[in-house]
């Protein structure tokens, strides 16, 4: 079912071969330190066409589908899953304009993306706990032919970027069902109306930034609405399973990464006068962190095949996600502890892996989130008790 | 039932230590995780106020408390969530070695530095090459007349900067087994020769100074060393009893640190207008996790116990480490999976708590090694 064809071979190619020629570990080390973001190489690798590939070519993309861009996502991971993670998602949001929005909005603002011009993020959640639809209150308020933003959005990462944001605002406050009153908004980033409050240090990802967002007035043409107004419910769920099959192949290639590590490492390690690698304890470890990571492989190429053959199932991409993120998670944990106290220093990489593991666990809904999804989706309508 | 039986002593001894946490130690916390290193100041304080090696006799200027005082200590700093002030590692780790094994000379005139905070100590078993193996060490330290000349390199080795005093194992080339060949030295951080490498940049314990140290031609007196020649390795297995227990204390307060932390965060944090305790995947994990810090306190406690009578408890403090050291990196993750993505920020105390509890069940011994120390014991 998952034999490669001859264009997902080269993509897959490239993309390993560009970041074994770009990613640096130091380097990685220096951004999280100083939490910068990797602008050069974010260039290089939207010149060579990573950024948007699944868009149309017109809009300066590959004209290739999810699978390609999980493909990236999984390449980049594995060789420095922060790195791999900055890249992937760095256009988070453009996605949602590619798939709704008007054509004019996407020539305005999709080449720029693909072409490394400007980035995007993505500004839901009002909670800090994560996206609760109901605590939404930022609105967009319709006055003329423009759009007036007032509200604040929670830790929003990837900051300070030449580009936009895609806001989830209220666009008509006076009706009360969220599959009605949410709308996608695009918002340019360089607004002297909108503040941020920095985040602080995070747990990993510190290359990209995190702030919150506030949002004083600010003023938007009409036609920076992503698609119909008062259609953000539904674009939601569409925009959510995309975001959750790359989070799925970035936790994918961080699995894989780790265990590539941990490998080779245990495969030179010597301690009681033998490789480490011949105890039959790390030879299981390494055997069940193995088959987590192509179990977690099969169901992300899956979901992703699947999507791009526009069959959407929903259950399955939480699946995905959720199994993926689990591997990456447990994976890297293991690695942790075969490099033994090596593994607990920054400089042995796979401490860092476990951390964006973590983060691939928790963003875009956590593992009782995907539960909720999936249980819903298997179990389907249950009868009402007959009175 | 108490398990363990706090006297009023204790009990005032507690009140005290918890009022000076509170002002001296908790308001700085996070300036010391950006520091990378706690000032050696507050050590000194630390030991004036008597909270160091409770267990030293009244004679060099301890309380000669029972091991209770111990638990009461690592409880207490539990409340601090932080690493760097590893007065657990100083008073019930490394300053019983030369409690124990010491000359008279050697205790008189190491254990009241110790016990006021004046003398930092450090413990230096692993090397680059041994690990989990310490059979393995390519420190060596030979006689030459009345002098030991040390060389070798140590690494991931707590307080290695603040530190005053090394007790050092290093093995004697000459001899040919290599469980005979090593013998545990004092060494005093001003010996010419010896250097402080690298402070080491880790996932957690941001605030301790870990260290690689290199000892090059380190001449130190004979009389510095520990007990008979060769008598190393069993000292290490002697002491290192207390040490597992050490680890399973600090994991099982830690985790009572993270319940207590998530269950208010469970309480308060609204989705949906409800608290999050209302979902029932939510009570579910909570109560399995608190179980599972019950089960681990209690294992652990009754082992103090049985340390306090002077048992041989070796098997069940191995398990008690790795069990206990499991169970809370698993409360912290689980913990941090209830928090959702506000675990991703370092202003919440779950995501630090996560990267401290991780080198827990490498330290004082890998899991692995506590399983395989078990196994041989059990006769398997």
């Amino acid at each position: 079912m998952f034999e490669f064809n001859k264009s997902h071979k080269e993509i897959q190619k490239a993309a390993r071969d560009f970041a074994k020629g770009e990613f640096d570990k130091t380097y990685t080390l220096e951004l999280e330190e100083k939490r910068k973001f990797p602008d050069k190489i974010w260039g290089k690798a939207a010149d060579l066409g990573f950024i948007g590939i699944q868009f149309d070519e017109k809009y300066s993309g590959g004209s290739l589908g999810i699978f390609e861009a999980a493909l990236i996502a999984e390449e980049f991971c594995r060789i420095d899953s922060t790195m791999g993670m900055a890249l992937t998602l760095c256009a988070s949001g453009s996605e949602a304009v590619y798939r709704f929005a008007e054509n004019d909005l996407k020539e305005k603002f999709l080449s720029k993306i693909c072409e490394g011009e400007m980035r995007c993020a993505i500004a839901f959640s009002e909670s800090d706990h994560g996206l609760d639809l109901s605590s939404i209150n930022t609105s967009a308020v319709i006055k003329g032919d423009k759009l007036v933003i007032n509200g604040e959005k929670a830790h929003v990462t990837d900051i300070g970027a030449k580009g936009f944001y895609l806001v989830l605002c209220k666009t008509d406050p006076t009706n009360d069902s969220p599959e009605k009153y949410l709308s996608m908004v695009l918002v340019e980033a360089d607004n002297k109306n909108i503040f941020l409050e920095d985040s602080g240090e995070k747990f990993s990802l510190n290359m990209m930034k995190s702030a919150g967002l506030t949002f004083k007035d600010v003023k938007m043409p009409i036609s920076n609405i992503v698609g119909k107004e008062g259609k953000g419910f539904h674009q939601l769920e569409n925009f959510l399973n995309e975001m959750r099959i790359i989070t799925a192949a970035q936790a994918l290639g961080t699995a894989q990464g780790a265990l590539d590590r941990a490998v080779e490492y245990i495969k030179q390690r010597e301690q009681f006068n033998r490789k480490i690698a011949k105890f039959q304890i790390i030879q299981h470890k390494i055997a069940d962190m193995a088959t987590k990571v192509e179990l977690a492989r099969l169901i992300t190429y899956k979901a992703a095949y699947l999507f791009d053959e526009g069959r959407i199932e929903t259950a399955l991409i939480s699946m995905a996600k959720m199994t993926a993120a689990r591997a990456a998670v447990e994976v890297a944990d293991e690695a942790i502890q075969l490099f033994g106290g090596y593994g607990y220093m920054k400089e042995s990489e796979v401490e860092r892996f476990f951390r964006d593991a973590k983060m691939a666990e928790l963003k875009f809904g956590n593992r009782a989130a995907q539960q909720d999804i999936i249980g819903r989706a298997v179990i389907g309508k249950i009868k009402r008790k007959r009175k | 039932m108490d398990i363990l039986k706090f006297t009023q002593e204790h009990d005032a001894f507690r009140k005290r230590l918890k009022t000076f946490l509170a002002k001296e130690v908790t308001p700085n916390v996070d300036q010391w995780e950006k520091d990378h290193i706690v000032p050696r100041k507050i050590w000194q304080e630390f030991g004036k106020a008597g909270f160091l090696c409770t267990s030293i006799s009244g004679e060099y200027g301890g309380i000669g408390g029972n091991f209770l005082y111990s638990v009461i200590v690592s409880e207490e700093i539990s409340y601090t969530v932080h690493s760097g002030l590893a007065v657990g590692l100083h008073s019930d780790v490394v300053v019983p070695y030369i409690d124990s094994f010491g000359s008279q000379d050697q205790k008189a005139k190491y254990l009241p530095g110790c016990v006021s905070g004046d003398i930092i100590t450090a413990i230096a078993m692993t090397e680059p090459d041994a690990g989990s193996d310490l059979s393995a060490m390519t420190t060596t330290a030979v006689e030459d007349g009345e002098s030991i000349i040390i060389n070798g390199s140590k690494t991931f080795i707590s307080n290695g900067i603040n530190c005053d005093l090394v007790v050092l194992a290093a093995a004697d080339p000459a001899v040919g087994n290599r469980h005979e060949a090593i013998s545990l030295y004092l060494l005093e951080a001003d010996t010419p020769g010896f250097k402080r490498g690298k402070q080491l940049d880790k996932m957690g314990w941001n605030s301790q100074d870990t260290a690689e140290l290199f000892f090059s031609d380190c001449c130190i007196p004979k009389t510095n060393r520990l007990g008979d020649p060769g008598a190393g390795f069993i000292q290490l297995m002697i002491k290192l009893q207390q040490e597992r227990l050490v680890c399973a204390m600090g994991a099982v307060f830690a985790a009572e640190r993270i319940m207590e932390f998530v269950i208010d965060y469970c309480k308060k944090t609204m989705i949906s207008g409800k608290p999050l305790t209302r979902s029932q995947a939510v009570q579910f994990a909570i109560v399995e996790m608190t179980t599972q810090v019950k089960l681990g306190k209690t294992f652990m406690e009754k082992l103090c116990v049985d340390h306090m009578e002077g048992k041989n408890i070796v098997i069940d403090t191995s398990m008690a480490k790795y069990w206990t050291t499991d169970m809370v990196n698993e409360i912290a993750e689980r913990s941090m999976d209830l928090c959702g993505e506000s675990a991703l920020l370092e202003s919440n105390p779950i995501a630090r708590a996560k990267r401290d509890v991780r080198v827990m069940s490498i330290f004082a011994g890998t899991n692995e090694i506590m399983k395989g120390i078990s196994a041989k014991f059990m006769g398997l």
